[in-house]
């Protein structure tokens, strides 16, 4: 399926799940990524899957633990106040080490906030959101071609890490249209010896659990599971470096902002200013070596974010403080426009 | 020699860690016997709830998942449509049934979900030492109840069997007890039918457990089984609250 077709992004993850052999959907409707669940409701009575809309967000993530403890592929979608509901089965993923996707298409928040784009629930995403140590293999998409081809992604790591893979992306991402290629080639299968498939009388009964009542027996768990997490931030780091090579200025964006960022950083070079990007995919497990390697060579970092500063608080951990990071930020709602990132880069990297 | 009583198959060897006297041991062994009855235990996968029976999954020999509180039937039904050719049952209790986990009772009932759940009803909440459960009777004293459950504040009993039977979508609704043995043997019937109504096909099913618990009671083992004729079954009455395929079997 190597032809282009013109998808919504939010689409665009549906019909990539079902390629990456996602046959079981469980959702609840919330603005603005409805049409993942309506996409589904569409097709998988087509292909013999299971698309059930729940009676809470809180139920649909439960449905999702069901479907993950038999050692299938399955999803979820929601939007902000939605994944809020859904963290505390997240959690008992992350304790029972089951693998699932989340989509997260954001919205603003806090409470009900609105349901224009925004990038406030990083925190949520990145550092756990429900209780407990854990994290999420979180990714964020910046088109919609990204939609598709990281939600295929998202299975695979989910399956090789058993543990939950998020689609991070925003209001933005999940309404607009672009080509988009659903080339799934590199679907990959994995042995799940673990999955509740009915013992056939044949073998020891298989249990997926979170409780561990001793607390010896759960600090061990604790710890292999970090040591897992431990060798994804080894391995799964993914990012892209824009015109960074001479860069003195580092724009760090992610999503629909690194968009806004990239005509920025253009109209800037033309000014002459030498500014570049580094764009997390990864957001978890975050691309810390590139950007302590950029600020050995840059002056200044700059954040470009539609909350109220959240992922700068891990460019200050990864490049240990060792130079100024500004914040150009919308919330609420707003997207920051290219004049604005501009304006920013030349008051951080503008002559002296 | 013959064999005249033996642990069922589907019953594994730990150590049940129930309190003297609880009915949960009784419980758990009519799923087992039914279990092996059917011929079953290879293809059944349980979802364990959270409360006292939460470690369910230590003492049965099928496949088991861990719910969180009150999420058992949402589990259950993801189970369920991965793979329909397996049997999928929750075993919940009160608090986590019919309090925390109403929605997704209420709702997997009116999907008509082919699901069996057990509901152990014991009146009060066991595992965290014995507070107000939705279930706990009228001037029941407990934990979070010290001067008697005051319906004026804290509201009445919920009554699952009466509530679902105005649900469409459930199929089978029995109540039944465990305190005495012609008790017993119909409950173990209901379970029974519970489990083959979802071989067949028929949907949601559901047996309400009149159960004990002695500990949190206050009461001895056989105080408590009083208890239940006395208090228990005047207000949560026994028999079958709805058999949507009663009519074509007589």
């Amino acid at each position: 399926m190597a032809d282009k077709v013109l998808m919504k992004g939010n689409e665009a993850i549906a019909e990539a799940a079902i390629q990456a052999g996602c046959h079981h959907y469980f959702g609840y409707p919330i603005t603005p990524q409805t049409e993942v669940a309506a996409y589904m409701s569409k097709r998988m009575p087509k292909i013999g899957g299971t698309f059930l809309q729940a009676e809470s967000e809180v139920a649909a993530i439960n449905m999702v633990i069901g479907v993950a403890s038999t050692g299938k592929r399955v999803m979820t979608s929601s939007s902000s106040p939605g994944v809020s509901l859904k963290s505390e089965g997240i959690s008992y993923l992350a304790g029972c080490d089951l693998p699932a996707l989340v989509v997260n298409v954001q919205r603003g928040g806090p409470g009900l906030g609105g349901i224009q784009p925004s990038q406030s629930d990083y925190y949520q995403s990145t550092k756990g959101g429900g209780h407990g140590d854990y994290h999420n293999i979180v990714l964020a998409p910046a088109s919609v071609q990204e939609m598709a081809s990281l939600t295929v992604k998202g299975f695979d790591l989910a399956d090789k890490y058993r543990m939950v893979a998020m689609i991070l992306a925003d209001g933005t991402m999940g309404q607009m249209m672009e080509p988009v290629s659903l080339d799934v080639s590199d679907v990959k299968t994995y042995d799940k010896p673990w999955a509740l498939t009915g013992t056939e009388c044949k073998r020891e009964h298989n249990i997926v659990n979170s409780l561990y009542l001793q607390p010896e027996e759960l600090e061990i768990k604790n710890f292999e599971r970090y040591e897992k997490y431990k060798a994804i931030e080894e391995n799964e780091v993914m990012y892209e470096e824009y015109l960074m090579d001479d860069a003195e200025v580092c724009v760090v964006a992610f999503g629909i902002t690194s968009r806004v960022a990239k005509n920025a950083i253009n109209e800037a070079r033309a000014k002459g200013i030498k500014v570049g990007m580094i764009r997390p995919i990864t957001l978890w497990p975050f691309p810390k070596k590139p950007l302590a390697a950029a600020a050995d060579k840059c002056k200044a970092f700059i954040c470009v974010e539609m909350n109220m500063g959240q992922m700068i608080d891990d460019v200050e951990l990864a490049i240990r403080c060792k130079k100024p990071v500004y914040l150009c930020n919308r919330v609420g709602g707003m997207i920051p426009s290219p004049e604005e990132v501009l304006a920013k880069i030349e008051e951080v990297g503008g002559a002296e | 020699m013959a064999v005249v009583f033996e642990k069922p198959k589907s019953l594994t060897d730990a150590v049940l860690h129930y309190c003297p006297g609880c009915t949960h041991g009784i419980i758990h062994r009519l799923v087992a016997e039914v279990m092996d009855e059917l011929g079953i235990e290879g293809q059944t996968i349980g979802v364990a709830s959270v409360g006292c029976s939460v470690m369910a999954y230590n003492y049965f020999t099928c496949d088991f998942v861990q719910a969180a509180h009150g999420r058992a039937p949402a589990v259950a039904t993801g189970v369920k449509r991965s793979d329909p050719s397996k049997i999928v049952f929750t075993y919940q209790g009160d608090g986590d049934l019919a309090a925390i986990g109403t929605a997704e009772t209420v709702h997997s009932a009116a999907r008509r979900e082919n699901i069996t759940v057990i509901f152990v009803n014991n009146a009060i909440y066991g595992m965290t030492g014995g507070q107000m459960a939705p279930t706990t009777l009228p001037g029941q004293v407990t934990q979070t109840s010290p001067y008697g459950r005051d319906v004026n504040t804290v509201g009445y009993p919920v009554k699952v069997c009466e509530l679902l039977s105005n649900v469409d979508g459930a199929a089978y609704l029995e109540r039944v007890a465990v305190n005495n043995v012609k008790n017993i043997k119909n409950a173990k019937k209901a379970i029974k039918k519970a489990f083959q109504n979802q071989l067949e096909g028929k949907g949601f099913s559901l047996v309400e457990v009149i159960s004990t618990c002695p500990t949190n009671w206050g009461m001895t083992p056989e105080k408590a089984l009083q208890w239940v004729d006395e208090k228990m079954i005047p207000y949560y009455p026994l028999g079958v609250y709805k058999d949507i395929y009663a009519k074509e079997e007589d």
